[in-house]
């Protein structure tokens, strides 16, 4: 491809997304409801009202994500081993791992949030606790720990077998092979799924708020109610979107470097 | 090459332009001005010769009552009892509609205050005024002024404080949406920050699993909930109104049934209806004691 024709690629390419989005704008901007719609979802005033709290209730989502995907990572991983080990003597642990997958992915999450968050403290039993913080954080640990043993387990199903087997045929043992050889591979290659599965826990914290707790869903919904008006809404969602493009970026960039890494690995 | 390319971007960029200046031109959408008569034939109304009024789904006492019927959960906003029951029928009589012509719908209180063409007349459902709420619905006059009370589980630390200072170091619940949760920030203002809950049922739970140490809500509802929900409760008091807090009928922005449904309220103050209906319904509202 010469210069022009690459020049004239480009220059054809911004003219075109110019004339897309203008004509998207006219078009919303002329429908009959844009401007009761643009008060109710896009009040600048608003916005700037509800910012402080939501962004205040916003921490509390981070504290519930960090300290979930802390756990998350390590029983993912633990549970995907566990479903790998061989032997029919293990083959009660599998089962149970396979059952709790199957649950775990099957129940919609907000049900587990409702059900232990206010079913377990019904209970009344002596040591409890009530916390609402810490049943929302139990029952996505309790969620996604099923799906990101999932990815564990397609990332040490894309390891080569041969690599399993060299490691055997050394002489290490299974779980050896798997910590020596085989995880270090594995991990390395769903890095990108595991942070998709990580932004998605970082949405589902608002499901928490069913429970009562003022995180920033409940926050903007508060608001909301209150003055009625969504704009609040436009306020939690910018700040989520705020947190997962730095996220992104990163992930790709992780991917990126260890990309260069095991290429540049082959030169010597 | 350049020359056509340059001549496009231009006019793109006169297009974006045009785009940007013509937003203001959307105008009011919706009806305008007073209707000068509210005669029945006359009414701006969602269906022509019915009254279409929504509520809430479950219909909690003592707002509805009757026998719980399909699709309509507790009670039924059909029946005619039940104070906002008794209250919409009366406006409808006043307005020229038999019991027949007023039909029910389900809003869900989020979508109430919905920007667009709303699928109800008018919505009753202990939706409190205020001030900023009126900005994107029309609010008709009270048919309740209301107070707040605090219920609380008989035996709890709680259940022996005296005044209003005594309840800051407690934990307390609201229901999403209401003015209860205010309430709570404004004039109890306590220590430990106060829960919030999508549905009255959540926050019945969460005070029999002691997760919260009280629930705010309106001095009716409170009834209930200590009557029907939750054993062994009381309510601690009501709380004195420092802006008299009172409900009203939410209408689409700008409709004229507003000024109709003013107008039959008043008839309804005046003739002594309202007052008949709200003793025979919130009788017991006088009785619980004020908390200061």
């Amino acid at each position: 491809m010469s210069g022009g024709e690459g020049r004239r690629g480009v220059a054809i390419a911004l003219a075109s997304t110019v004339v897309f989005f203008t004509v998207l704008a006219i078009a919303i901007t002329h429908a009959p409801g844009w401007p009761e719609v643009r008060r109710t979802f896009f009040d600048w005033g608003q916005f700037k009202d509800s910012m402080p709290e939501i962004a205040d209730a916003f921490l509390l989502n981070v504290k519930m994500f960090c300290i979930a995907e802390g756990f998350i990572l390590v029983f993912a991983l633990v549970l995907a081993v566990i479903r790998s080990l061989p032997g029919p003597v293990f083959f009660p642990m599998r089962v149970l791992g396979i059952a709790y997958a199957d649950f775990f992915r099957g129940v919609p999450t907000i049900l587990v949030i409702a059900l232990l968050g206010f079913g377990a403290p019904a209970l009344q039993l002596e040591g409890v606790p009530l916390s609402t913080t810490f049943w929302g954080i139990v029952s996505l640990v309790l969620v996604y720990t099923a799906y990101v043993s999932e990815v564990y387990r397609a990332g040490i199903e894309s390891v080569h077998p041969s690599q399993d087997a060299a490691a055997r045929s050394l002489g290490l043992t299974h779980l050896q092979s798997l910590r020596k050889v085989v995880l270090p591979q594995a991990v390395r290659r769903v890095i990108p799924p595991l942070l998709n599965d990580f932004i998605g826990l970082q949405k589902d914290t608002a499901l928490v708020g069913f429970l009562g707790a003022i995180e920033a869903f409940k926050a903007s919904q508060i608001d909301a109610a209150a003055t009625f008006n969504y704009t609040p809404f436009l306020c939690a969602a910018v700040l989520f979107v705020a947190l997962t493009i730095p996220l992104a970026r990163f992930t790709d960039w992780l991917v990126a470097r260890d990309r260069r890494r095991r290429q540049a690995a082959g030169v010597r | 090459m350049r020359r056509p390319l340059a001549l496009l971007l231009l006019v793109v960029l006169c297009v974006l332009a045009a785009g940007c200046g013509g937003s203001e031109d959307g105008g009011s959408a919706g009806g305008t001005t007073a209707a000068a008569s509210c005669e029945k034939a006359d009414l701006n109304l969602v269906s022509d010769g019915q009254l279409t009024v929504g509520t809430d789904n479950p219909a909690y006492p003592p707002w509805f009552g009757g026998d719980e019927k399909a699709p309509w959960k507790i009670s039924d906003p059909r029946s005619g009892k039940g104070f906002e029951s008794a209250v919409a029928y009366a406006v409808a009589e006043k307005l020229g509609f038999m019991k027949g012509e007023v039909k029910w719908i389900r809003v869900p209180f989020n979508t109430s205050f919905a920007p667009g063409p709303k699928k109800f007349d008018f919505d009753i459902n202990q939706i409190s005024f205020k001030p900023v709420r009126a900005k994107a619905v029309d609010f008709s006059d009270s048919y309740y002024d209301v107070n707040q009370a605090l219920v609380v589980v008989n035996g709890t630390p709680v259940a022996n404080a005296k005044s209003i200072a005594a309840l800051k170091p407690y934990k307390f619940g609201a229901q999403l949406g209401t003015t209860s949760y205010d309430f709570i920030n404004d004039n109890i203002k306590p220590s430990k920050q106060p829960a919030v809950f999508d549905s009255n049922d959540a926050a019945v739970q969460a005070l029999k699993n002691k997760q919260i140490d009280g629930l705010v809500v309106d001095l009716p509802t409170a009834f209930f909930v200590t009557a029907a929900q939750v054993e062994n409760s009381k309510i601690l008091g009501q709380f004195p109104s420092l802006t008299q807090e009172h409900f009203g009928m939410v209408f689409t922005k700008g409709n004229s049934l507003v000024s109709c449904v003013n107008n039959a309220l008043a008839e309804l103050k005046a003739d002594g209806t309202l007052q008949d209906i709200q003793d025979q319904w919130l009788s017991k509202a006088a009785g619980a004691p004020v908390l200061k």
